[in-house]
C-alpha cells in the first residue's frame, strides 16, 4: 500500500513554542485552556437524543459508556464497566462495573444508575422515538416500551445485582452489543440530574434544561457553559476516577469552512481543529503546524446503480473495476494516510476478508470486457454532489475528475450530473431511482460489520437499483448470530459474494486528519472519534 | 414626519402578510425535503415518514400555514429543524453579531468613500481621481472569498497582527450580555475583551467593506460631480462664499440624496446577512446560518429569518426617507 499508513499514538512533539494569545495562566505541567475548533456547533447536550459528531465530540469528554473503545482502534474496552460475560445464546449480558466513580453532581455510578439509563431509553415517550432523536438506541433496540415500535424491541430488562454488578437481558441475540456501548448516544448519565433538569417528554427536548445546561456524566471534564453560537466550554472534574485532564479548560468552538479552519490553527487562534482538507495539510506541515491523520474507519465508493443500463450488466460492472486506477484517484484526491479499498469495510472491521475478488487496473482488459459486452462507447451518468467535504469524501469534484478522464480512457462516455450535497444529491441518490455512478461513501459509527455492509446491501434500495433476496437473507441472518466469533466467517462470505456481485467498486479508505498548534501535545486520535481530551496538554 | 412614519408603517402590514404566504409556498416549493436533509443518508423511509409525521410536513399545506400563522400570532415563529432552537431566539442571538459587522463595515465605507468621492470629483481628470475610480472598480469586481484570503494571509500569516475568525478570543472569558460584543466588553468594563472583539472586527469588516465602499466613491463623485455644474454653485462662488461654506452648504448638501439613497440600500443588504464574509471569518451572524438553513431546508428558520430580514429592511428603508427630510427640505413640504 503505497500509501502511509499512520500508526496510532499520542504525538509527542518537544518543546512550547509561544503560547496563546490570551488566558496565559498555563503553568509548566498543565493547567490552561485547550481551545478545539469543529465544524458546527453541538444540536444539544443529550447525547442520549443526537447521533452528530460535533454533539458527540463534546458529550465525549463528559460522559462515558460502560464500554469504550482501545486507545487508537475501533475495538471494545472496559471503561464504566471493567468486564463482562455472557451466556452462551447471547441473550444476557453481566457487568462489573468500575467502584469509586462518580458523576458530576456528586452523586455515585452504580448498577442502578445503569438500569436507570436503560429503562429511560427503553420507556422514551413518542416525540422522541423518531430518527432525528433517539436514533440509535432505536436503530439498536429496535424498539421501545410504547408508540408505534412497541414490542419490537430487543431490551428486555434490567438487573442490579447490588452495587456493582449489573445484568443486561435481551429478547434476541445481538452480537454488536458490546461494541455498540461505546458509543455517546449510550453513555450513561445521572439519573439524579436527569430526574432533576432532563423531560424526555417535552414538546422540545433540545431546549430543555438539561439539553442545555445541565449534562451530567462521569467524565474527566464537567459542563461549564454554553454559550450558543460562540463556545462550549467545559472545566476539569477533580474527582474523575481517571487520570485527570492536565487542561484546567476546554473551549469547543465552531468553525464551517475548512480552509479557515485551517487558517485559525495556524494563527494559533485555535489549538486544534477537525476535518483539515487535503490541500491545506502540506502548508500547514510547512508552517510548523501537527497534523495527524486517523486510522481510516471509512470507505469511499463508486456505487452503479443496476437500474441503469448497461450497469445492469455484471460484465460492464466489473469492466469499470478494471478500468479504475485507485492508486491514482488517491493520490490525486484523498489526503495522505488514505488506504486504498478492496471492500466495503475498513480492514478493522470484524469479517474483512483478505481473499476477496480483487480487480486490478488494467485498462486494456477493461476496453476488451466493455466491446464483449457491447457497451463500447456506452453513455452513462456519473453523478457527483459539490459544495461538500465529507470525512470520506473531502473534495468530490476532484476524485468525479480522476474517475471520468479513467472511465474515459477505456471508451465509456460520461455524462457527469453534478448536485448540490443536501439535499439535493442524497434526494436523488438515496430516494429516487434516476442516478447512474455514483461517488458516495461512509464512516463507522463504531466498529459492526453491519454498520457497513448492512447498512449498503441490507434491502433493496433505489441507490444500487438491485434486488438480491440471496444476499438480503445473508445479511439478515449475519445480524442475528449472537457472537462475533460466529459471525467473522458469515460477513467474510459476505463480503467475497459482494465484490463478485460488484455493486459498486470500492476505491479507498481516506484518513480524515486534525491539526495541532505546535505545542499541543497528548492527543490520542481514535478511527472511531473516541477522542477524550483529559490526556491533552497546551504549552 | 410622524404621521408619515406612521402611514409608512401600516402600509407594511399587508406587504408582511402577502410576504409571509409567498415565503410560505416557496420554501416548500424548493425541491428536497428536510427530512431527509436532517437525517442524511442514514434516512430510512420509514424514518422519513416520521419526521415528516412529527413536524407536520405531510398535512395539507393550507392547514400547515394555518397552523403557523396562528403559532405567528402567539409570537411563537417555531423552532429550527435543525438544531431545536427557537426561531425568534437564534435571531436575537445571531442578529447582533451581523450588525455589528455589517455597522462597521458601512461606516467604513462611509467614512472612507464619501470624502474619496469628493476629492475625486473636485479633481477630475487627475492623477488621484483617476486611481480613485479604478481603485474602486476593482473593490467591486474583486470577489470576498478572494480577498479574504488575500487578508488572511497579508495579516494574519505574514504580519501576525489579526486573527482571522470567531468574533472573539474562545480564551476570554467575556460576559455577553448584549451579544454586542464590542459593547458588551465596555458595559461590563471587561476592555480586553472589547478590545479582543474589535480587533476580530478588522479584517471581516474590511472584507465587508469594499464592496459598498466602491459603489459610495463612485456614486458621490458622480453627485459632486454633477452640483458642481449647477449655476447656484457657480453664483456661491462669484458672490464671494469662502470655499468651506460652498462645499459644506452647497455642493455636499445638494450631492447628498443620491449618496444617502445608496447608503441605504447599502445598509439593508449588509444587515440581511453577509453569507460569504460570515462563512469565510466564522462570524456567528445570521447570514452564515440562513445559507446553512437553505442547505437544510430548514423551513421554519427559512421563513422566519426573512421576514425578519424584510422587516428590518423595511425599516431602513423607513429611515432613510425620513433622512431625506432633514436633508432636503423639498421632501418634507411635499
Amino acid at each position: 500500500m503505497g500509501l502511509v499508513g499512520m500508526t496510532a499514538g499520542a504525538l509527542l512533539l518537544a518543546g512550547c513554542a509561544e503560547s496563546g494569545r490570551d488566558g496565559g495562566e498555563g503553568g509548566d505541567e498543565g493547567g490552561g485552556t485547550f481551545v478545539f475548533a469543529g465544524a458546527a456547533e453541538p444540536e444539544l447536550l443529550d447525547p442520549a437524543f443526537a447521533s452528530d459528531g460535533e454533539t458527540f465530540r463534546v458529550a465525549r469528554q463528559m460522559f462515558e459508556g460502560l464500554v469504550g473503545t482501545e486507545p487508537g482502534t475501533p475495538d471494545p474496552a472496559p471503561l464504566l464497566a471493567e468486564s463482562w460475560e455472557n451466556t452462551e445464546d447471547g441473550l444476557s449480558y453481566t457487568f462489573q462495573l468500575r467502584e469509586g466513580v462518580k458523576f458530576h453532581d456528586g452523586t455515585d455510578f452504580n448498577a442502578d444508575a445503569v438500569c436507570a439509563n436503560f429503562d429511560r431509553w427503553y420507556n422514551f415517550p413518542e416525540g422522541v422515538q423518531s430518527d432525528d432523536f433517539a436514533y440509535y438506541y432505536s436503530k439498536l433496540f429496535r424498539g421501545f416500551a410504547e408508540g408505534p415500535k412497541a414490542g419490537d424491541g430487543i431490551f428486555e430488562s434490567c438487573e442490579a445485582n447490588g452495587e456493582s454488578e449489573v445484568t443486561i437481558n435481551l429478547t434476541e441475540p445481538f452480537a454488536g452489543f458490546i461494541a455498540a456501548l461505546s458509543l455517546p448516544a449510550l453513555s450513561m448519565q445521572s439519573p439524579s440530574a436527569l430526574e432533576e433538569y432532563q423531560d424526555d417528554a417535552a414538546a422540545n427536548v433540545n431546549t430543555t434544561e438539561y439539553s442545555t445546561a445541565h449534562p451530567t456524566g462521569t467524565g474527566p471534564f464537567q459542563f461549564d457553559s454554553w454559550d450558543r453560537g460562540n463556545r462550549v466550554t467545559l472545566t476539569r472534574f477533580d474527582d474523575y476516577w481517571g487520570e485527570p485532564a492536565k487542561v484546567d479548560t476546554v473551549a469547543v468552538v465552531a468553525i464551517a469552512d475548512p480552509k479557515a479552519r485551517a487558517t485559525a490553527v495556524q494563527n494559533d487562534e485555535v489549538d486544534g481543529a477537525d476535518l483539515i482538507g487535503p490541500a491545506d495539510i502540506a502548508p500547514l506541515e510547512e508552517a510548523g503546524m501537527q497534523v495527524m491523520p486517523r486510522d481510516p474507519f471509512t470507505v469511499l465508493y463508486l456505487g452503479l446503480n443496476q437500474k441503469q443500463k448497461p450497469l445492469d450488466d455484471i460484465e460492464v460492472r466489473k469492466a469499470i473495476a478494471h478500468a479504475i486506477d485507485k492508486e491514482a484517484v488517491a493520490s490525486a484526491s484523498l489526503p495522505e494516510g488514505t488506504e486504498l479499498a478492496t471492500q466495503f469495510m475498513p480492514q478493522s472491521v470484524v469479517g474483512w476478508n483478505p481473499d476477496v475478488t480483487q480487480y486490478e487496473y488494467d485498462p486494456e482488459k477493461a476496453r476488451q470486457m466493455l466491446k464483449d459486452a457491447g457497451a463500447d462507447g456506452a453513455t452513462i451518468e456519473f453523478n457527483y454532489p459539490t459544495d461538500v467535504s465529507r470525512p470520506y469524501m473531502p473534495s468530490p469534484a476532484d476524485t468525479f475528475n480522476v474517475l471520468r478522464s479513467q472511465l474515459k480512457e477505456v471508451g465509456l462516455k460520461i455524462k457527469p450530473v453534478a448536485d448540490v450535497w443536501s439535499p439535493d444529491y442524497l434526494d436523488k441518490i438515496t430516494g429516487s431511482p434516476d442516478h447512474g455512478m455514483h461517488l458516495l461513501g461512509w464512516t463507522g459509527d463504531y466498529n459492526d460489520s453491519d454498520n457497513f455492509v448492512g447498512v449498503f446491501f441490507g434491502t433493496q434500495t433505489d441507490e444500487f437499483g438491485f434486488d438480491n433476496p440471496e444476499l438480503f437473507k445473508k445479511l439478515q441472518a449475519a445480524r442475528g448470530v449472537p457472537t462475533l466469533e460466529e459471525q467473522t466467517p458469515l460477513y467474510e462470505e459476505i463480503n467475497a459474494d459482494v465484490m463478485e456481485f460488484l455493486p459498486g467498486v470500492p476505491l479507498a479508505h481516506p484518513a480524515p486528519s486534525l491539526a495541532f498548534g505546535p505545542d499541543v501535545e497528548g492527543y490520542q486520535q481514535s478511527p472511531v472519534n473516541d477522542e477524550v481530551w483529559n490526556t491533552v496538554s497546551v504549552g | 414626519m410622524l404621521r408619515f412614519a406612521l402611514r409608512r408603517l401600516a402600509l407594511m402590514v399587508p406587504v408582511l402578510v402577502g410576504l409571509s404566504i409567498l415565503l410560505f409556498a416557496w420554501v416548500r416549493a424548493l425541491p428536497g425535503d428536510p427530512a431527509r436533509a436532517l437525517l442524511g443518508q442514514r434516512a430510512t423511509p420509514e424514518g422519513i415518514a416520521r419526521v415528516n409525521e412529527v413536524y407536520g410536513f405531510n398535512e395539507p399545506i393550507v392547514q400547515q400555514y394555518l397552523k403557523y400563522v396562528q403559532a405567528l400570532l402567539g409570537g411563537d415563529f417555531g423552532r429550527s429543524i435543525k438544531t431545536g432552537q427557537p426561531v425568534l431566539d437564534s435571531f436575537v442571538e445571531k442578529f447582533p453579531g451581523t450588525v455589528e459587522l455589517g455597522v462597521t463595515a458601512l461606516l467604513l465605507a462611509v467614512v472612507i468613500g464619501v470624502p474619496m468621492g469628493y476629492y475625486a470629483a473636485r479633481h477630475q481628470g487627475r492623477f488621484l481621481d483617476t486611481f480613485i475610480v479604478s481603485g474602486s472598480l476593482l473593490g467591486v469586481v474583486t470577489p470576498v472569498f478572494f480577498l479574504a484570503i488575500l487578508l488572511k494571509l497579508v495579516f494574519a500569516n505574514w504580519l501576525d497582527l489579526l486573527p482571522t475568525s470567531l468574533r472573539q478570543d474562545p480564551r476570554i472569558d467575556a460576559t455577553h450580555i448584549t451579544n454586542f460584543y464590542v459593547l458588551d466588553g465596555l458595559l461590563t468594563r471587561e476592555y480586553d475583551a472589547a478590545w479582543d472583539a474589535l480587533v476580530h472586527l478588522v479584517l471581516p469588516s474590511v472584507a465587508l467593506a469594499t464592496i459598498p465602499l466602491a459603489i459610495i466613491v463612485r456614486i458621490t463623485r458622480a453627485a459632486v460631480a454633477e452640483v458642481l455644474n449647477e449655476d447656484y454653485v457657480r453664483t456661491a462662488e462669484s458672490k464671494g462664499l469662502a470655499g468651506h461654506v460652498v462645499s459644506r452648504r452647497h455642493v455636499l448638501r445638494n450631492a447628498l440624496l443620491p449618496v444617502v439613497t445608496t447608503i441605504g440600500l447599502q445598509a439593508g443588504l449588509l444587515l440581511s446577512g453577509a453569507v460569504l464574509t460570515e462563512t469565510v471569518f466564522a462570524w456567528n451572524g445570521i447570514g452564515k446560518f440562513l445559507f446553512e438553513a437553505i442547505g437544510q431546508r430548514d423551513y421554519p428558520v427559512l421563513q422566519g429569518y426573512i421576514l425578519f430580514i424584510a422587516i428590518i429592511y423595511a425599516l431602513i428603508n423607513l429611515v432613510v426617507d425620513m433622512a431625506y427630510g432633514v436633508i432636503d427640505p423639498r421632501v418634507r413640504v411635499s
